[in-house]
């Protein structure tokens, strides 16, 4: 398996399922009976969640090296706290947060620190990592543990012993989620959103959670209702999981405020904006964050964990991971170490054959790796592993734009794709920011997914954003020369 | 007869009134332009590329006029008509040097390893933003050529490894290139700078090598070779100080292992120590 070579492919679309009008007509009944809620637009990519959906969490072993890179999260990396040749125990915390946003970092196994320096990211360069070396024949009992109750906890106790745990938003965003317990001034949060949707084709590691570790979740709730002092906690949970909604409706007590609800399967449901929208009929406004209109939103991986750790001290040492996908064999939802590499993971489900493509995160908006050697952080949900003959791999020759609106229909946040392709394709970058609210868009690639021309209209926008951002950046950088002068 | 008489001798007055207007207009709002400005401007290439750090070539005429900056500051510019400006304003040339871009990376396809294969958009930017591009070594050149694109000179042409060449002759030194490449390989340098390293991976050892043959693995030859204080290992990279550029000469890149500190000559050719690798392989390295 070494040096495995992966098609690293932007434009890859997921094969079509029905007619988005089928499907539409459908839901058009299905909601006529049963009521779920949803949002305006939006797509219904095939799931595949058969694969996983049934297989019970499992734990992964151990590799051999676990690579901890220094920024998981959004933020400031985390700064060091071992040297090169120390031994660690499993749940020691090796790296400690650099300011508020920013969290630390806890051995993910008992072993030796064999290097600090450079590790390949998903996202491309190499970033400081923590390279840990396992002791196999270790116990690998996390010893670092305090119980304490988190209802006697005060609310900034418990937002300290949030970034303590290391926690951040295991839905992909990757966001430090004591930050997200501290709203703006002048802000009042009402209502806690969470997150049970999981709207990516293949991925089933919330399903699972909210299956199996219904307990932890529901302690996690009451932890993050005191921390944001909101009022009442709404689970949103796609209408293809409605298992998971029955039995967490019979497993919360009566007199909790938290209510489960079914919204409608579409992607993408489960983006924060759009699950507000669904639930709570509120629109959080353009460039605002969920905060503006009361509203906290977080994951059930998140809670579910946080509800876990908190009363026993303990940092975030390991998530759940969906692996699956057409070229795995034994796809499943595993416990996984932070810090496993990629390949690790693979070897042990199986490969059916040589490998076209390895996403990180679901096929809709996760990262193809250019390496296996890259490591699952804090906010890899799947590793989705596809055949080089894969429909989505292929080639496809992009036509001019025909104008026909399908991706106008597309767009959960209303924008205008085609527009924005066109001025794309112009270089009018700037346009594109100031007059059609390109920096609105959080790629969730429905555009490029209904296109019939094939335009990568997605890539085209990350392109837009990337060359917006640098020319920001370029422009503050002379702001700060003339200032000096 | 009269109407006629009439018509005529009231369109003439009307024509003398709007006449008046326009002579107490002339007078009145008149902005003083000195001439020499659109002369200064005739002897400019006219480019409007910005090298000079104006925002075009008529308010570098302005700023010339006004004593602001020197002929010298168009790169664009032949160094005769240079000095026809200079003569014609009176002033000093002024000393500035000829700059050019320069690349800090060699890793073609020939000796920089593809880990995964990118096929979407061609474009760097485009590949950058998909787990970096899927060349082994994070920092390299992708060779998609953005900087072939953005070039309004033509002084950029992707080499048959897919590695930019910078023709001193053309390059004026605007800095588009600097701007469009996402992983900031280009930067603009004095011709004098001969000593150039050509690499900006920062691993270590066999480490940088197991990705490109021709990366700077910090052995640190080249900073025991060369005078005090010209060259210096910091993040496992070779850093010239240009300060002390007088220093430099072809000692330092003797040594070097993989030849990734290289003598530029002023004809374009780029000398590599006696130690280098010699890359004799003129393909592409397989995927792998």
């Amino acid at each position: 398996m070494k040096h495995q070579t992966a098609v690293l492919d932007s434009q890859r679309v997921p094969e079509t399922g029905r007619s988005s009008l089928m499907k539409r007509l459908d839901q058009g009944l299905l909601r006529f009976f049963h009521g779920h809620k949803t949002f305006d637009h939006g797509i219904y990519p095939i799931e595949h969640k058969e694969l996983t959906a049934d297989k019970p969490i499992r734990r992964m072993p151990f590799a051999d090296e676990l690579v901890i890179p220094l920024l998981q999260h959004k933020g400031r990396p985390a700064i060091p706290l071992v040297k090169v040749g120390q031994e660690v125990v499993r749940g020691e915390p090796i790296a400690q947060a650099d300011h508020f946003v920013s969290v630390p970092m806890h051995a993910p196994a008992t072993g030796v620190i064999r290097a600090i320096g450079l590790a390949p990211t998903a996202e491309g360069p190499k970033t400081p990592a923590i390279f840990l070396k396992v002791y196999h024949a270790a116990s690998q009992q996390v010893l670092y543990d305090m119980e304490r109750d988190p209802e006697r906890m005060s609310v900034k106790e418990i937002i300290q012993a949030v970034q303590d745990a290391g926690l951040v938003g295991l839905g992909g965003g990757a966001f430090p989620s004591h930050v997200k317990m501290h709203p703006p001034a002048g802000r009042v949060i009402h209502t806690l959103v969470v997150n049970g949707c999981e709207c990516e084709p293949y991925l089933t590691c919330d399903h699972r959670i909210m299956l199996e570790q219904t307990d932890a979740l529901i302690r996690g709730i009451l932890i993050a209702l005191k921390a944001t002092r909101a009022e009442r906690a709404i689970i949103g949970v796609e209408d293809n999981k409605l298992d998971a909604v029955a039995h967490l409706r019979a497993r919360i007590a009566r007199h909790l405020p938290i209510t489960a609800e079914a919204v409608e399967t579409k992607y993408p449901q489960g983006a924060e904006k759009m699950l507000i929208k669904s639930l709570l009929d509120l629109e959080v406004p353009a460039g605002g964050l969920p905060a503006d209109v009361g509203v906290a939103v977080f994951n059930v991986g998140t809670l579910a964990q946080m509800g876990d750790l908190l009363p026993k001290s303990r940092g975030l040492i390991e998530r759940v991971v969906t692996v699956s996908g057409p070229a795995v064999k034994n796809p499943g939802n595993f416990v996984v170490p932070i810090g496993t590499p990629v390949r690790f993971l693979l070897e042990q489900v199986g490969l059916k054959g040589p490998l076209g493509q390895v996403i990180l995160g679901g096929p809709m908006m996760g990262m193809a790796v250019a390496s296996l050697d890259v490591p699952v952080t804090k906010s890899v949900s799947g590793v989705v592993a596809l055949e080089p003959e894969h429909p989505s791999l292929a080639r496809r020759q992009v036509y001019p734009c025909i104008k026909c609106g399908e991706c106008l229909n597309a767009c959960p946040i209303s924008l205008n794709p085609s527009m924005l392709g066109e001025l794309a394709l112009a270089r009018e970058y700037g346009t594109m920011a100031e007059q059609f609210n390109l920096d609105q868009c959080f790629e969730c690639g429905c555009c490029a997914y209904v296109c019939p021309s094939n335009i990568p209209l997605t890539q085209y926008f990350r392109i837009a954003k990337s060359i917006n951002r640098d020319a920001k950046t370029r422009h503050e950088q002379h702001l700060d020369a003339t200032k000096r002068h | 007869m009269a109407i006629i008489f009439t018509a005529v001798g009231f369109m003439t007055a009307l024509g003398l009134l709007l006449a008046l207007v326009l002579v107490i207009a002339n007078k009145r709002l008149y902005v003083f332009e000195d001439p020499r400005i659109d002369q200064v401007e005739a002897l400019l290439p006219m480019a409007n590329c910005g090298a000079c750090g104006t925002a075009g070539c008529r308010p570098f005429a302005e700023k010339l006029v006004n004593g602001e900056t020197e002929p010298a500051r168009c790169t664009v510019n032949s160094k005769s008509m240079n000095e026809i400006i200079a003569s014609f304003l009176g002033v000093d040339l002024g000393a500035s040097e000829k700059r050019v871009a320069r690349l800090a990376c060699d890793g073609g396809g020939n000796v920089a390893y593809v880990r995964a294969n990118y096929g979407g958009l061609p474009s760097c930017r485009a590949a950058a933003l998909v787990a970096g591009g899927g060349r082994g070594c994070s920092w390299g050149c992708l060779g998609f050529g953005d900087c072939e694109v953005v070039c309004g000179f033509e002084a950029i042409r992707m080499n048959r490894q897919g590695i930019p060449v910078v023709s001193e002759d053309k390059c004026t030194a605007c800095g588009d290139c600097v701007t469009v490449c996402p992983k900031d390989l280009f930067s603009l340098h004095p011709i004098s700078h001969r000593l150039w390293v050509a690499c900006v991976n920062l691993e270590f050892g066999d480490q940088a090598e197991e990705h490109c043959e021709v990366a700077c693995t910090a052995c640190g030859r080249c900073a025991q070779d060369s005078p005090e204080g010209l060259i210096q290992i910091r993040d496992n990279l070779a850093i010239i100080d240009y300060g002390n550029n007088s220093l430099a000469s072809k000692v330092a890149i003797e040594r070097c292992p993989t030849g990734a500190i290289v003598w530029l000559e002023a004809d374009g050719s780029v000398v590599k120590g006696r130690d280098a690798r010699k890359v004799l392989r003129k393909g592409a390295l397989p995927v792998a």
